[in-house]
């Protein structure tokens, strides 16, 4: 039996990725990261910023995003996301960009405690990075 | 009867206006292309959206403290229409038929005597309802700079919206757009995305689900990004019904033109054809009387 299901990757303008031979998903869950392999139950979660991996015979790939919803069923993984960028494609500048940009975020005094929170991880994640 | 030049001139302009309309069409079609193209593109996410949400409401097992944006704020007093048109004309029907459906409904609301708000997405809808509603209208976006409909844009709008739901500023929100059908029909939809309507779609899949965190603290998440969603997926769809009603509105323009045109040839080759019998006949009796 194998032990591959489908990944689907969605964001507002397109389809982002769609992939049937991954054997397992690393998701930064809103509450700790999550790995889903196959057969797991059907769940819904969803994601802080962080890094997404994607472990596949093809081939490993790790996706940034910054926020989205998952839901698994079926063998069946959808992620929802507004914000992806795949790592391989995300050079220096862009990354300093969006770290920029996540300070200048986490820097605002008049957020709320989870935008506040939001915006840590995102820095945290993005340093790690470099 | 109009001159010959008169004549002339009226052809040469409406031939001019013609390759105007031409171009205008040439150009609809091709932005129509990439415009529903999005609007293809961009279904899988409200859809997977919608799916997700039904089943946490679904889920959900104390309707009673569900959050406001999923089950309202128990009174319909306040509505508030988002109306969105374009923010170019030349487009046929396309704006007035929002308009059309949208005081429709906005007459309905306000004979019904409950309190109405307007937010008008696109300077168009804009210039035409402020002439009835002005005092209605509390909020006027335009996206003019940005070349295409993008999430960014909804999610303004969408951030706009729950924060004057949170501020208790209105009850129930209804979006008006287009939805692209075809490129010569576009349906005039009024969509209702606060509270959210779920009525109908009972989910078939008995299946349970796993939450992590608890449904109530993913739906409080979910429910605001499902708001620009939706806003999105009538931007797009806008955007697709636009090009394709200007398409069609130009492309009747330019046969009309055509029309005209000939017409027009016609009636000068007349004129023309009738002076010359005219001067003939005076040359000729000015013979005879000789």
């Amino acid at each position: 039996m194998s032990e591959e299901f489908k990944v689907e990757i969605v964001n507002p303008e397109k389809s982002f990725l769609v992939k049937d031979d991954v054997s397992e998903v690393v998701v930064p869950a809103f509450e700790g990261e999550m790995g889903i392999l196959k057969d797991h139950i059907s769940i819904i979660s969803f994601l802080k910023p962080g890094i997404i991996k994607i472990l596949s015979k093809s081939g490993d790939e790790n996706y940034y995003v910054e926020d989205g919803i998952v839901e698994f069923k079926n063998n069946n993984l959808s992620i929802l996301t507004s914000t992806i960028f795949n790592l391989a494609d995300m050079d220096k500048s862009k990354q300093q960009d969006l770290l920029k940009q996540a300070e200048e975020e986490a820097n605002k005094t008049d957020i709320n405690d989870q935008s506040k929170y939001l915006a840590d991880q995102k820095v945290e994640v993005l340093k790690t990075l470099n | 009867m109009a001159s010959l030049d008169d004549l002339k001139k009226r052809i040469a302009s409406v031939k001019s206006t013609q390759k105007i309309t031409k171009a205008m069409k040439m150009v609809a079609a091709a932005k129509l292309r990439r415009a529903q193209e999005s609007a293809e593109k961009g279904r899988p996410y409200s859809e997977k959206m919608n799916n997700v949400i039904l089943n946490l409401s679904n889920g959900i097992s104390d309707k009673e403290n569900a959050p406001k944006l999923l089950s309202g704020t128990g009174q319909e007093k306040t509505h508030l229409c988002v109306v969105m048109t374009s923010d170019r004309g030349l487009c046929g029907g396309f704006n007035s038929n929002i308009i059309k459906k949208a005081k429709s409904y906005f007459a309905k609301i306000l004979d019904e005597g409950k309190e109405l708000k307007i937010i008008t997405v696109g300077s168009k809808g804009n210039d035409q309802l402020k002439r009835v509603y002005g005092n209605k209208i509390i909020e006027n976006v335009s996206f003019k700079e940005s070349k295409n409909a993008n999430y960014f844009d909804a999610d303004k709008v969408g951030k706009m919206v729950i924060e004057k739901f949170e501020a208790g500023e209105f009850d129930v929100c209804t979006i008006f757009y287009n939805q692209f059908k075809n490129v010569i029909t576009q349906i005039p939809q009024a969509q209702q995305i606060i509270p959210l309507n779920n009525e109908g779609e009972e989910n078939s899949s008995e299946e349970s689900y796993e939450f992590e965190p608890d449904e109530d603290e993913i739906l409080s998440n979910l429910l605001p990004k499902n708001i620009s969603t939706q806003i999105f997926k009538a931007m797009l769809e806008n955007s697709a019904s636009e090009q394709g009603s200007r398409m069609s509105a130009m492309d009747n323009a330019t046969r009309n033109a055509g029309e005209m045109v000939d017409k027009l040839t016609i009636e000068y080759n007349r004129s023309r054809q009738a002076a010359i019998t005219k001067e003939l006949i005076e040359i000729i009796s000015g013979a005879e009387s000789l």
